[in-house]
């Protein structure tokens, strides 16, 4: 683990630097998530055995960002397709990483059943507490009292729902050989070593690994870079970081 | 593969049935889908099969768009994947199938037609065809077969994957609740030696495969567009077909296709029985159409009866094909109900 995180101010080998300086808006969590991802995919030399699924959305914008094959699906629908494909093809290691809204909202339907199926696949999760392609709408995930463009009063319980908690709700319907956890970009330690758990347990246990990453959006959440850390500490204390697995591994 | 001695035994079969038995004939290797009236029996099918050949694998859905997505995720890894559908189920495929019309994918998907808006009816209709044939957004691109008879269902259930898998466009075949329920003694002689599918995410380190349906500027976007339209409109002499019956010296052509062709057919013996001059064209492939041939004929014919269990979606391709022909056309339409050969016999008697 010391190895990889001693290259953090590189970059890491798997990435296209065809695609580099990526579109994501500085300050994004996203970016941050991948460099990491890359830097576990160098670790584990799994970079010539995988294949990525993304949404649309700002995921979108990774459509090119490794060196291996990535295709770009719709809103919600790159776990569908990371199914197929994965069954199709046992032999590949399959991701799929989407923004809270394609997990939580528009395809929570194939999450929850590729779960409850345990499809051997590892989702990536993206918790922004909203939506930011389109400028930063309301998410499940948003917290009570939130403003956004579609609450523009502050997220109202009573109307639409608390903050949207997926790696709890997954557990309950997943198999007991499940990876399930949630990390924060703001713990850069924890967050390789739970990507990496996400992917070991296809590789070893051939079973559904999920993980949670909670990202910052300064661009939508209109933040400084001082106050985007202040609302991830806030959003950790409503989304708790750490593993949910039902049995100890 | 199936031998044919595998094959004698099972010729009273039901359209359903014969679906599964094209496909895998046509060398499918992977379905998805989720049930729905009148196409869930190719899903317990293709289960049954897939229980007797490791070779073939399936999923029972969620949905019908995870169906569709996961055949897209299947097709990727170099499978030859298809889902089968109806209805309402087919209005929410539209969502993986215009992916596949972006990313120029051989989607594959047989379409037992049902009655509509809505749930409608479960048993019968044509009123998927603009549906099957338009239901994208955008101009999207797509090959569209329908069949008439249950061993045409089989034959087609095999060429729909070479076509998609040869020309790389979504590929459709169309049938209805009476031809995927009705057994029949048919014959499974046809073959096609089917076109190979090859794996579309590469799986290579140094050029990996990067594919996305989204762009960034127009410019870049209808690039792509007018390549693909221009790829669709040089393959439409090569796919479009259509059958025509005692209709080179017809008076009276009706163009009809499906079960609807299939009544027609003996309603023009009825007609010549009577010393009316009767023809039928049937198109088999919806879109592209064959429109020389519609065009060669229909011309030539003093009246065209263009005949279906839908509201005009069938006339509206055919006369915007020939626009000629719009003055000297009756359109005969019961949307979600069936003819009888009588019943077209005597409808185009009134007429004349």
């Amino acid at each position: 683990m010391t190895k990889t995180i001693d290259k953090n101010f590189s970059m890491p080998k798997c990435f296209n630097e065809r695609s580099k300086p990526s579109l994501y808006c500085p300050g994004c969590g996203q970016s941050i998530f991948l460099k990491h991802l890359g830097f576990i995919i160098d670790d584990l030399e799994i970079q010539g055995k995988t294949t990525l699924g993304i949404d649309i959305g700002c995921s979108l914008l990774a459509w090119n960002f490794f060196n291996f094959d990535i295709v770009q699906t719709h809103h919600g629908r790159s776990v569908p397709v990371a199914v197929g494909y994965k069954l199709s093809n046992k032999r590949r290691i399959v991701m799929s990483i989407m923004g809270d809204g394609g997990g939580y909202a528009i395809g929570l339907q194939s999450l929850l059943h590729a779960a409850f199926r345990n499809n051997p696949i590892s989702v990536f999760v993206l918790n922004n507490t909203g939506y930011s392609m389109t400028g930063g709408q309301m998410a499940p995930t948003s917290i009570p009292g939130e403003i956004t463009t579609t609450s523009p009063s502050g997220k109202d319980p009573k109307n639409s729902g608390k903050a949207f908690h997926g790696p709890e709700l997954i557990k309950q319907i997943s198999d007991n050989s499940a990876y399930i956890a949630r990390a924060s970009v703001s713990n850069p330690i924890m967050l390789q070593k739970m990507i990496k758990k996400t992917l070991e347990n296809q590789i070893k246990n051939n079973s559904f690994s999920f993980l949670e990453v909670l990202t910052p959006c300064p661009t939508n959440w209109k933040t400084t870079a001082s106050e985007s850390f202040n609302f991830l500490s806030k959003m950790e204390k409503e989304f708790p970081i750490g593993e949910m697995t039902k049995n100890e591994k | 593969m199936i031998d044919g001695g595998y094959l004698e035994k099972l010729s009273y079969i039901t359209g359903n049935e014969a679906a599964v038995l094209g496909a895998i004939n046509g060398d499918a290797e992977c379905f998805f889908g989720y049930p729905i009236t009148p196409a869930t029996e190719i899903l317990e099918g293709w289960i049954k099969k897939a229980e007797e050949n490791n070779n073939l694998n399936y999923l029972q859905t969620e949905d019908e768009i995870a169906a569709g997505f996961a055949v897209i995720g299947a097709l990727l890894a170099g499978k030859k994947a298809f889902t089968a559908t109806a209805g309402i189920g087919h209005v929410l495929m539209q969502d993986p199938i215009s992916m596949a019309e972006n990313e120029r994918l051989p989607f594959v998907g047989i379409i037992a037609q049902r009655g509509g808006p809505s749930t409608g009816t479960v048993i019968y209709s044509q009123q998927e065809l603009n549906l099957a044939s338009y239901g994208g957004n955008g101009d999207g691109l797509r090959i569209v077969y329908s069949a008439s008879s249950v061993s045409e269902v089989y034959y087609l259930s095999q060429k729909i994957f070479s076509i998609a898998w040869k020309y790389r466009f979504p590929t459709f075949l169309l049938t209805d609740g009476y031809l995927a329920k009705q057994r029949v003694n048919t014959k499974l002689e046809k073959y096609l030696k089917p076109f190979p599918s090859s794996k579309i995410l590469r799986e290579m380190k140094d050029k990996p495969t990067h594919l996305r349906n989204c762009y960034g500027s127009e410019i870049e976007f209808a690039n792509i567009l007018k390549r693909n339209i221009a790829d669709y409109k040089s393959l439409i002499n090569k796919v479009s077909e259509s059958e025509s019956y005692k209709a080179s010296d017809s008076k009276y052509l009706i163009i009809a296709h499906g079960s609807v062709a299939s009544a027609a057919k003996d309603s023009v013996d009825i007609l010549r029985n009577s010393n009316v001059k009767a023809g039928l064209l049937r198109p088999i492939t919806i879109r592209p159409l064959d429109s020389r041939n519609i065009r060669r004929l229909a011309l030539k014919a003093e009246k065209v009866f263009i005949i279906e269990s839908a509201f005009e979606q069938f006339a509206r391709m055919i006369i915007f094909k020939v626009p000629e022909i719009a003055n000297k056309t009756v359109k005969i339409y019961k949307p979600a109900e069936g003819f009888t050969p009588d019943e077209i016999a005597s409808l185009v008697n009134e007429k004349i």
